[in-house]
């Protein structure tokens, strides 16, 4: 495969790969307003050639369309009212006029990185100028949609905390992106190694352009066709990856599915019994939601991958539309490790994230881009875990780690007192909570078994409750703030006193480590190569 | 009830008694709207029993009420060298710890009725929405103060998110 894009090696460098990170205005991938407005213009295009086809066919060879006359079809009419002459104008001059348009946005659309943001601005009547601080990027997100991937082009989308917080560059071309993407979080890691742009690189963009027609399909083939994760990316002892077989049973056996089965099983039964299908209609979209749900996350997590790379851990989904998120080190606020009642089985645990950007519009595939872990055994698992939680690798924390998720006799969780019992059924000899360097552990559910993790030098504040209940049973709930998203921290049915006291130790716990955390300039104070 | 949460070395500060007066108003209100509503159904059906339900209502905002000096009382905050402390609630009680490098703003509110009497009401934003700290009943004086002193040491101890 003669791969003319600089294919992009495992090298935690400092030297920046593209000129696009110079603090200089740039625009954006000249085929953006077709991938933009992509589908629409399609379909426009696609309908016109459909109601165009059988005219033209009968102009060419003469059939009997022409006698026929008024039939519906808009072009025949045209033409026997000798309007097309003017009808191609207009049309004409309707595509010249949006094509203008497109141009003018086009141009308009300038994107600018400097050492403290990236700014994008954009409009031509309605300004609009968006600006994201480097040092609160949340993660940076290179999605493809299948359109955009044919071309070479991809979306860079930088997640800045906050609602709805990211800033979008799109479309930048392939190979560009990912090399813009090393570059803005070399920028954001704190190294300022801000040479002159490399020799080496910029010989390489000359090469590029030379012989980019000529290989450009096999290009484009190649990328369709290569591996997810490219090789020499990341250290390969860190790549995870999912296999076909336990995604098809992890989808089978997880919850919703049941609860889908179930619902039309019930509504078949139903139907069979009264002969009523007007009740039906009310499950329609419950059918369609739930359905997309469990078909999207299987297809997108198809090809899913992470891995660790020098900036961060980087996570790839995606069969057609591909997207790949790479999320500098100190972004997760809180990891929880969770398994369905029927993965137990198999071994199975999902997890996932809070992280401090929350997006309105989901990524590609409309994913959810707090699921690290689609499915995975416990050493996938533990993985993941020493991926996201790299301060959590010595000897006691992963003994803690591993008795989170499989409890063990006499392990270190300090767990609920047997009169717990009364509220916690199941689970009080799990329920727990540890402590380990820098990080506060829950560990909870006798069925649906789910362990917390919550970085102290992210906890936003720590809180200790007592209702009525609990104040009889001399219990109380610890919780832990984080930032929104699908995690709560919170651990119910404690003993009282050991609740207090570890509240006592969290909360200066947590002030003590957001103190000492320096991850979000995470290679300050390194020697620039 | 030795057995209510009570953490160990805190002198807690406490609001201004005269924030029993606005959150007695309060719950006056509030009682005597719930109770009108809840009476809505007995009032149009003329089914006696249905009376019951009002009168648990209005039973349970008297309780509220005659329990409002004890609450009041109950809140409570310090502020500790590295982070600031609060607490509330008789029966549910509630204690918060929030580091002032997590702070993001704090807000003074004054209702109509607070502002009479002279007392704010101080809001701490963090970046989790449910840290939900807001300490009521300050004098004003005091809660300028207070906020003027968080935010500075806010600003000395800034973290990241």
């Amino acid at each position: 495969m003669s791969e003319p894009t600089a294919v992009p090696h495992f090298d935690p460098g400092t030297a920046p790969a593209t000129r696009l990170a110079d603090g200089e205005w740039h625009r954006l991938h000249p085929a953006t307003p077709l991938l933009r407005g992509g589908i629409a213009f399609l379909a426009i295009i696609g309908f016109v050639i459909a109601n165009l086809r059988e005219t033209l066919v009968n102009l060419l060879v003469g059939g009997p369309g022409r006698a026929n006359g008024y039939d519906g079809d808009p072009f025949a009419v045209l033409i026997q009212h000798q309007l097309l002459p003017l009808a191609i104008g207009v049309l004409a001059l309707g595509l010249i006029l949006f094509t203008l348009g497109f141009y003018v946005a086009w141009r308009m659309r300038t994107f600018r990185i400097t050492d403290q943001v990236v700014e994008v601005r954009s409009g031509v009547l309605f300004r609009t100028n968006r600006k994201g601080r480097l040092d609160r990027i949340q993660g940076i997100n290179i999605v493809r949609p299948l359109l955009a991937r044919l071309v070479g082009a991809a979306r860079l989308e930088i997640d800045v905390a906050g609602q709805d917080g990211n800033v979008q560059l799109d479309y930048l071309s392939s190979s560009m992106a990912d090399d813009l993407r090393r570059d803005i979080l070399l920028l954001a890691s704190g190294t300022r190694a801000r040479e002159a742009v490399v020799p080496g690189a910029g010989a390489n963009t000359a090469a590029q352009a030379t012989s980019r027609v000529g290989d450009f399909v096999s290009a484009r083939a190649s990328d369709l066709l290569a591996p997810e994760l490219e090789p020499g990316l990341a250290h390969p002892d860190s790549v995870v990856r999912m296999h076909v077989g336990r995604l098809l049973g992890s989808t089978i056996l997880h919850d919703r599915t049941v609860i889908f089965l179930a619902v039309l099983i019930g509504a078949g039964v139903a139907f069979a019994t009264t002969r009523q299908p007007y009740a039906l209609f009310g499950l329609v979209p419950f059918f369609l939601g739930l359905g997309g749900v469990i078909v999207r996350r299987f297809t997108k997590s198809l090809r899913y991958s992470i891995a660790a790379t020098p900036d961060g851990v980087r996570i790839g989904y995606g069969l057609l539309s591909t997207s790949n998120e790479t999320l500098p080190p100190g972004r997760i606020h809180s990891v929880e490790v969770f398994q369905p009642i029927l993965w137990r089985f198999a071994g199975w645990w999902e997890v996932r994230v809070n992280r401090a950007t929350r997006q309105g519009r989901q990524g590609a595939n409309g994913q959810q881009n707090t699921t690290i872990l689609p499915v995975g055994n416990q050493d996938d698992v533990m993985a993941v875990l020493a991926l996201l939680l790299p301060d959590l690798t010595d000897e006691r924390s992963l003994a803690l780690l591993r008795h989170g998720i499989n409890r063990d006799r006499g392990d270190e969780y300090v767990t609920s007192p047997p009169r717990a019992a009364v509220i916690r059924w199941f689970s009080w000899r799990r329920n727990g909570f540890a402590s380990a360097p820098g990080a506060v552990l829950f560990r909870k559910g006798a069925i649906w078994r789910t362990l917390v993790i919550a970085p102290e030098a992210r906890v936003q504040s720590v809180a200790i409750y007592q209702g009525p209940l609990l104040r009889v049973l001399r219990l109380a709930t610890l919780t832990l703030h984080t930032v929104a998203g699908p995690i709560t921290a919170r651990l119910g049915a404690v003993d009282r006193d050991a609740a207090l006291q570890f509240f006592g130790t969290v909360a200066a716990g947590v002030v003590a480590s957001s103190r000492s955390d320096r991850s979000h300039r995470w290679r300050q104070g390194e020697a620039p190569a | 009830m030795t057995d209510r949460l009570e953490l160990p070395g805190t002198t807690w500060r406490r609001v201004s008694p005269k924030y029993i007066v606005v959150d007695v108003v309060g719950s006056i209100i509030s009682g005597i709207m719930a109770t009108a509503v809840t009476s809505l159904p007995a009032y149009f059906s003329h089914v006696a029993w249905l009376w019951i339900l009002p009168a648990v209502v209005a039973v349970i905002s008297i309780i509220t009420i005659a329990f409002v000096p004890r609450r009041v009382k109950s809140i409570g905050y310090q502020l500790r060298e590295d982070d600031f402390i609060f607490r509330r609630g008789l029966m549910f009680q509630r204690f918060v710890a929030v580091p002032y490098g997590r702070m993001q703003l704090v807000d003074i509110n004054r209702g109509p009725l607070a502002r009479a009497l002279g007392l704010s009401e101080l809001k701490f934003v963090t970046a989790a929405a449910s840290s939900g700290v807001v300490l009521p009943g300050l004098v004003h004086e005091d809660a300028e103060e207070l906020r003027d002193r968080l935010v500075e040491l806010a600003e000395s101890r800034r973290a990241g998110l």
